[in-house]
């Protein structure tokens, strides 16, 4: 099973041994992975029964919460990476779990899609109305992304939390797109965070 | 299913509360066999009222195994894979030394048995493991005081459990578990044939026993599951008596729940495996914090709660998951959806069956 290309960049970049905590870890595909290929301690916490009882039965460790409420039961430096992937525009206070995750692990790997790609804004610039995309097929009402955000929008708070930004990478259709020119061709990016 | 039954005699045991008791017999129930690695060996927990009749027929009442939806041919426990073992607890009434089991004066202890613990229970369980020449189980599972002896078990004896699986349970007895046990234990001991827990050789407390079973039951229960079962359909009549006959169905149900129960259990092993749970705290020993309880272990945790268990809620479980998150061991958890209130841990449930196979199944990470 192939992976998605955000997770196949995270799996690549994840050393071998290492601690992870993957948060909104879905079935447990990238855990899954990391565990098999690369020997690594993984943990998840993910919101959907369904999920966790298909993760669970991979024979991963995976925890049915809300990374809203319940990262506050974890203790400080629990792991090594903390895992976010398309997850952070679905929180309330993405401030707040970038927090989190950089209390619970030495470093972050968030991917997020990225709300100002060309498609999107012209989108909203000629239709008047919020884009409805391939990658964002959810109308504005109904959509779990409440708080859409753009990589520059990330830059900037990762910035402003006083964390660093260790390594982006972007991706357009699946594949690796300029970094430059990121925030207009990037559908998605995922980025290192560390101290 | 085929089952082994056998007692055997394990010789002491020293209490929680102190005492020892001089002779320990364990009745237990074994399916499948135990692998030449020995490597195999799961231990089901059972329930206050339970026994280890897990999977077999009950010899009492003649009716299938209490569990056999979880054990059997190509179940999450599967004999034809692994060594099961259901042993009747500490305290019980069905082959294990209890209050009804003879003293050394021959006659039976009554109330002279000394008060037990569900560390107790484990540590009975674990001479039993000793003498079967088991070190390590591939698993322990239970539900409801099956899964407590479970969290002890995992706390216990780290070492022995390489994985967990706690059902619809709690790491402590709430006050409002205390508060029902308490009115079961208060409506055995009004009981007149109850005799000060002196009753073998005479009439049993049955209408005692009974009431409490009733009560019980209530909480094994959701009020959905009863709405839905009953609502406030009459018992064989069209229309309401004015008297105190069991008019409304569920009072039918409960009177037989009740009086069914007395054929098989003893009243006073009801006072004392309560007692047992509600005297259940795992953090108490370590400072009133309960990851304490698991630091260190080894042992990799499943967690199972069911929404609508009012009984052992699912907050109690996420307390035990937060409390091993807090020591980062390897903890699995989920909620499940069920109508079917505390129970719902003996109904049928293939999210249950799922979970589990998975779990056991699954590559450790």
């Amino acid at each position: 099973m192939s992976l998605r290309p955000d997770l196949a960049v995270i799996a690549d970049n994840v050393p071998e041994g290492s601690s992870v905590f993957d948060i909104g870890c879905g079935d447990g595909a990238l855990m899954a992975e990391l565990v098999s290929r690369r020997g690594v301690d993984a943990r998840g916490l993910e919101l959907d029964a369904d999920n966790v009882a298909a993760a669970v039965a991979k024979g991963l460790s995976v925890v049915q919460g809300n990374a809203d409420t319940d990262l506050d039961t974890y203790p400080a430096g629990s792991f090594d990476y903390a895992i976010l992937s398309q997850t952070l525009q679905t929180t309330w206070r993405p401030d707040l779990i970038l927090k989190d995750l950089m209390r619970l692990g030495s470093h972050a790997f968030v991917s997020f899609p990225n709300f100002a790609h060309w498609r999107i804004r012209t989108s909203l610039l000629l239709g008047g109305r919020m884009p409805v995309t391939r990658l964002l097929p959810a109308r504005w009402y109904d959509t779990p992304n409440i708080h859409h955000l753009t990589i520059d929008d990330f830059r900037a708070l990762v910035d402003d939390l006083g964390f660093r930004i260790e390594k982006s990478w972007f991706l357009s259709g699946g594949h690796r797109t300029g970094g430059r020119l990121a925030n207009l061709m990037a559908e998605h990016a995922v980025f290192l965070l560390g101290r | 299913m085929t089952s082994s039954p056998q007692t055997v005699e394990l010789g002491e045991l020293a209490l929680d509360g102190g005492a020892v008791l001089p002779s320990l017999q364990v009745a237990f129930e074994t399916y499948g066999e135990l692998s030449p690695q020995r490597d195999n060996a799961v231990l089901v927990c059972h329930a206050l009222t339970m026994d280890q009749y897990a999977a077999s027929r009950h010899p009492v009442t003649g009716k299938p195994g209490w569990w056999t939806r979880m054990i059997g041919p190509g179940r999450s426990l599967d004999p034809q894979r692994h060594f099961i073992i259901c042993a009747n607890v500490l305290g019980s009434c069905m082959g294990t030394t209890g209050p009804k089991s003879l003293h050394e004066d021959g006659r039976p202890w009554g109330l002279r048995f000394p008060v037990i613990t569900i560390a107790d229970m484990v540590r009975a369980q674990a001479k039993l493991l000793d003498h079967l020449g088991i070190d390590r189980l591939c698993a322990a599972i239970g539900g409801s005081m099956g899964g407590m002896q479970v969290l002890q078990w995992a706390s216990l004896y780290p070492d022995r459990v390489e994985r967990a699986v706690a059902i619809a349970t709690a790491a402590r007895h709430s006050a409002q578990n205390i508060a029902f046990h308490e009115v079961g234990r208060q409506a055995i001991m009004a009981d007149p044939a109850w005799a000060g827990g002196d009753y073998y050789g005479g009439p049993a407390p049955a209408a005692g026993l009974s009431v409490a079973r009733m009560a019980a039951h209530i909480t094994y229960m959701s009020e959905q599951g009863l709405t839905e079962k009953f609502g406030r359909r009459l018992q064989d009549r069209e229309a309401i008596s004015f008297g105190f006959d069991a008019d409304f169905q569920v009072e039918s149900y409960l009177r037989h729940q009740g009086s069914s129960f007395t054929d098989r259990f003893d009243a006073n092993s009801y006072l004392y495996i309560t007692r047992a749970m509600d005297y259940f705290d795992l953090a108490e020993r370590h400072g009133g914090v309960l990851g304490e309880a698991f630091r260190g272990s080894g042992t990799r945790f499943c967690v199972i709660s069911f929404n609508t268990d009012w009984l052992y809620p699912t907050s109690e479980s996420r307390r035990v998951v937060h409390a091993l998150n807090s020591v980062r061991a390897p903890v699995s958890f989920v909620e499940l959806s069920s109508p079917y209130g505390h129970d719902a841990f003996l109904l049928e449930s293939p999210d249950l069956y799922r979970i589990v196979d998975g779990f056991l199944s699954g590559t450790p990470s």
